[in-house]
């Protein structure tokens, strides 16, 4: 007998695969930490495997993100909207594809980081994980909040974390500025081109951040219905 | 007359086949949409729901399931045309038993989502019209249950949404979620306890015999509750609660408790269907046996004879036994993000709606009000995600079964009656 009529009422919920996509996205964004402390003593090998890594946990990100989108039917009825989940997805992954484009760039080059700058670049770059990892934590209420039925306690507790977010993507806004600073002081003396793409990945690891608090806006518009 | 005079025997036999044949499609389809909650949010497995449903299904079709009987028995056609021509009434209630039974296997072969209660209904319709014309229809009681298509979920979607909300409020949206569910469940218990007890007392066990006064009745109903609200209170606190669970909100704990909770609802809920749907098959069965036994005269009100109650909830039984595992097993994957207290909350009403219109002697569709609670539980915001299009064509199918029903139980009313030459 085939499965009973009356159960497809029940859709598979996007919400379980949503909280495990973010988990994975936030882990290739942390694998960066250990990447770079091999980048900065210039053991390539070593960081090419965790760039491997990186780029696995990338495509297993996408292939979730392709499974939500596939298995979020019209006419859902869902608690939340089906656009804002699409849109939530596809920040989150980009999270994955920033982490996966830095790692690349830098084994691409063999790009060293100048030690006067390593200290400030590695609490720079922990920072801007500690964001993905509280953007994951707060996408991992998400079914508390369904729970609750999108209101009372629940999300001032969900708020008060995107608070949170707000505040380390402020933190990470002006390490990015003492970051650049330092870089220029000493710009003189490094190959010119080597600096362009330095430029380009402190950059880059600050949008990790940057992505993270969108996300986390995200959520929030969708509280805010 | 001859016939009844003749074939007797045979007749009964024969509507006891058919009516055992529908009882054990409703068992085999109908009981997974009623358990199906239950083992979706993980509360119950395979093997216990098909134990408390064989259990529950039987109590409920013999404690509290005589009143709807007597509606589609009576309710939906006119017997005054009958009087002269009673075998016609007789061979008619046979086919329509066997349309409805070929229905709803031929659909759920099919993976269709019929309501039994509308092939039934249905299919009466059709062999009365083709029997004596459209003038034996009380058309206002078929207006009654085309309305009840949009009251019914109504009211159960209402049930649900009332009873989420409140476990929300009093639960869930607190400081301290564990100890209110500890404190709160139980009374939900007992509340469970008490519609299924009153129900019983008030409608069921004059069946068997015993009758209790109103205050008794209510005193009893409300021992029951507390009864079931104390035995609640012990498994709820001989349970393991793991203080590393989640952080914050002890929402899994939470939800610990109310799978118990549902262990209780999904007994309800096979109550109340058995209460509701063993009528369907047995209903024209007892109408069959009545004439047989009178020979051959409609009676206006006649007693049930002892063996049609039991056979109904046996049928049901078997057919949950036989087929019924599958049908539950698909339940268990691919159902949505549904926890304990969400099922609870569609369950309880959906319940407690089949329950009090069993009360009420109006047949409707277990199905309905199932859908109608999901869909109140998801208008809280409580369910991740419901399939929109299903449950439109859900409706869909709840409106097409009338004329199928009908259709079916014209072709097989003829051949029958080239059987008996009548």
């Amino acid at each position: 007998m085939p499965s009973n009529a009356f159960l497809g009422v029940f859709a598979k919920s996007p919400i379980k695969p949503i909280e495990e996509h973010i988990k994975i996205v936030h882990q290739a964004s942390e694998t960066l930490i250990p990447f770079f402390n091999h980048a900065f003593k210039g053991e390539w090998t070593e960081a090419d495997a965790l760039r491997v890594q990186i780029r696995n946990l990338e495509r297993e990100a996408d292939t979730l993100k392709r499974e939500v989108r596939l298995h979020l039917p019209r006419g859902l009825f869902m608690p939340v909207e089906r656009t804002d989940l699409l849109e939530l997805i596809t920040h989150q992954d980009k999270i994955a594809n920033k982490a996966k484009d830095i790692a690349g760039r830098v084994i691409g080059r063999d790009l060293e980081i100048p030690e006067s700058i390593q200290a400030d670049f590695l609490a720079y770059l922990t920072r801007c994980v500690d964001a993905t990892k509280q953007a994951s934590e707060a996408i991992n209420e998400f079914d508390e909040l369904l729970e609750t039925g999108f209101r009372g306690r629940e999300v001032a507790l969900v708020e008060k974390m995107l608070v949170e977010l707000d505040a380390i993507e402020e933190d990470t806004d002006e390490m990015q500025i003492r970051i650049r600073k330092g870089l220029r002081n000493i710009e003189s003396e490094l190959n010119p081109i080597d600096v362009m793409f330095l430029y380009k990945i402190i950059e880059w690891v600050g949008e990790l951040a940057d992505i993270a608090e969108r996300v986390g806006s995200r959520l929030e518009l969708m509280l805010a219905r | 007359m001859d016939i009844i005079a003749s074939y007797g025997t045979l007749l009964i036999i024969i509507a006891a086949a058919v009516g055992f044949f529908m009882a054990y499609g409703i068992g085999a389809n109908d009981v997974a949409n009623a358990m199906g909650t239950s083992v979706g949010s993980k509360a119950l497995t395979i093997k216990q729901a098909i134990i408390i449903a064989m259990i529950f299904e039987f109590a409920g079709a013999y404690l509290a399931g005589g009143e709807v009987t007597s509606t589609i028995r009576k309710g939906i056609i006119d017997a005054t045309p009958f009087m002269d021509i009673p075998e016609l009434m007789v061979l008619g209630m046979i086919s329509a038993l066997f349309a409805a039974g070929t229905w709803l296997l031929l659909a759920s072969m099919l993976g269709w989502p019929v309501s039994t209660t509308h092939s039934i209904i249905g299919a009466i319709i059709g062999f009365a019209l083709v029997a004596v014309g459209s003038e034996a229809i009380q058309w206002g009681k078929v207006a009654g249950i085309v309305g009840s298509w949009i009251v019914t979920p109504a009211i159960s979607g209402f049930i649900a949404y009332l009873i989420f909300m409140s476990a929300q409020k009093l639960i869930f949206d607190t400081d301290k979620p564990l100890e209110n569910a500890k404190r709160f469940v139980p009374v939900y218990m007992g509340l469970a306890g008490f519609v299924m007890s009153l129900v019983t007392i008030k409608k069921g066990l004059k069946h068997i015999g015993v009758n209790l006064g109103t205050v008794e009745g209510y005193a009893l109903a409300i021992g029951i509750a507390v009864l079931v609200g104390f035995i609640g209170k012990m498994a709820i606190n001989r349970l393991k609660i793991d203080p590393n669970a989640d952080k914050q909100m002890h929402f899994n704990n939470v939800e610990k408790v109310f799978a118990i909770l549902m262990v209780l609802t999904a007994c309800c809920m096979a109550f109340a269907h058995g209460s509701n749907d063993v009528a369907n098959a047995i209903g024209p069965l007892a109408a069959v046996v009545n004439i047989v036994e009178h020979n051959g005269e409609i009676a206006k009100k006649a007693a049930l004879a002892w063996w049609i109650l039991p056979l109904g909830g046996l049928g049901i039984v078997v057919g949950l036994a036989v087929l019924g595992k599958k049908v539950i097993k698909t339940i268990g994957e691919g159902i949505t993000h549904l926890t304990p207290s969400r099922g609870f909350a569609a369950e309880l009403a959906a319940a407690s709606t089949v329950v009090i219109a069993s009360g009420t002697g109006l047949p409707i569709s277990t199905t309905q009000t199932l859908v109608g609670a999901v869909l109140g539980v998801g208008m809280a915001r409580g369910i991740a995600a419901l399939n929109m299009g299903v449950i439109r064509n859900i409706v869909v199918s709840w409106v097409i079964t009338l004329p199928v029903g009908a259709a079916l139980a014209i072709v097989i009313f003829y051949i029958l009656r080239s059987a008996f030459g009548v």
